[in-house]
């Protein structure tokens, strides 16, 4: 019905996966991460699974990131190997 | 945290953006019956305001709006909702979480939409009081 | 090592590419999922709740009435899940602060 937007979504929702994955500096990785975690959410939306679109929103877009960023406050900021 | 200053422009945009979050949660938690939503969301989103002014103003200042020793106690509160809700069902002549048996006047199905209303409330209490903790803990772990 | 990685990488993303093409379409009425039968001959349970969500709990949001009310145990597990990531969360990280006298405050 709408893929020309699922296609678009699912070709960010790669680049963000693939920028975390890469990318040296943590807080880049956990942003992208975010990043990641709302594109998907909107793809359930997209979907028709509203629910599961707004939990995914809130928890991963919202909290997990503010976690991550502590734990990388707490720790090391860039990635070793 | 480390390097932290806090920053007046920061604090004022939070400030001002925290409250409309809070009541934003609420209604996601007690309109989910009618959209979608529901007590983890809402509650979650209630942790993300008072984290927020946390991030912002620091922990001192934050103490002020909901207290480090809080959170805990919260979250056993919220369980204890979900239990007591299942334990009433119980009590009124049901199985365990079959709300149509609370002990409360009404029909079968207004007492099902009720007893929702209640587990709701429980989660979102219960996810809003866990999630500043382990945020706090988090944050405390490495002073000393 | 990095060759190699995105080339697993890319192995799964194709794995899974072709099993999702084995998946029905979204909203076919006749997909095994969606039928109002089990292949079985049963009656299958979502249509059940479809059809008897409303006057069962009064409730117009069929996904509340399933998590809350029909699966209110799997609702419950989850929540006890939380509260012990919590518990665990500050029986691991929270440190007894001292206070200036030496002794240690719990």
């Amino acid at each position: 019905m709408h893929w020309e937007l699922e296609v678009t979504l699912f070709i960010f929702l790669v680049a963000a996966a693939l920028l975390a994955l890469e990318s040296r500096n943590l807080l880049t990785a956990v942003v992208s991460l975010t990043v990641f975690s709302f594109l998907s959410a909107l793809l359930y939306v997209a979907m028709g699974a509203v629910d599961v679109g707004f939990t995914e929103a809130v928890v991963g877009g919202g909290v997990s990131g503010v976690l991550f960023v502590v734990t990388i406050f707490k720790t090391t900021r860039t990635c070793r190997d | 945290m480390r390097d932290y200053e806090s920053d007046d422009i920061v604090i004022l945009v939070s400030r001002t953006l925290s409250p409309f979050i809070m009541l934003f949660a609420l209604y996601v938690i007690f309109h989910g019956h009618y959209s979608p939503g529901g007590g983890f969301q809402g509650g979650t989103m209630l942790a993300a305001a008072v984290i927020l002014i946390r991030l912002a103003a620091g922990m001192d200042i934050a103490q002020l709006q909901f207290p480090r020793a809080l959170g805990m106690p919260l979250g056993a509160v919220g369980v204890l909702i979900y239990f007591g809700t299942g334990v009433a069902a119980m009590l009124g002549g049901g199985s365990f979480l079959d709300y149509a048996y609370l002990p409360l006047p009404g029909a079968a199905a207004a007492l099902r939409s009720l007893g929702i209303l209640f587990v709701e409330v429980g989660v979102g209490l219960a996810v809003v009081g866990i999630l500043v903790s382990i945020y706090d803990d988090l944050l405390e772990s490495g002073e000393r | 090592m990095k060759v190699a990685n995105f080339a697993a990488l890319a192995l799964f993303a194709g794995l899974l590419i072709y099993a999702a093409s084995g998946l029905p379409n979204r909203g076919d009425p006749t997909a095994v999922l969606h039928r109002d039968t089990s292949p079985a001959g049963t009656p299958s349970a979502p249509s059940y709740y479809i059809r008897n969500a409303y006057k069962d709990a009064a409730t117009p949001n069929m996904v509340t009435v399933i998590l809350a009310d029909y699966r209110g145990f799997d609702t419950m597990g989850e929540e006890t899940v939380i509260f012990a990531a919590g518990l665990a969360c500050l029986l691991i990280l929270r440190r007894k602060r001292k206070n200036p006298q030496g002794e240690i405050e719990p």
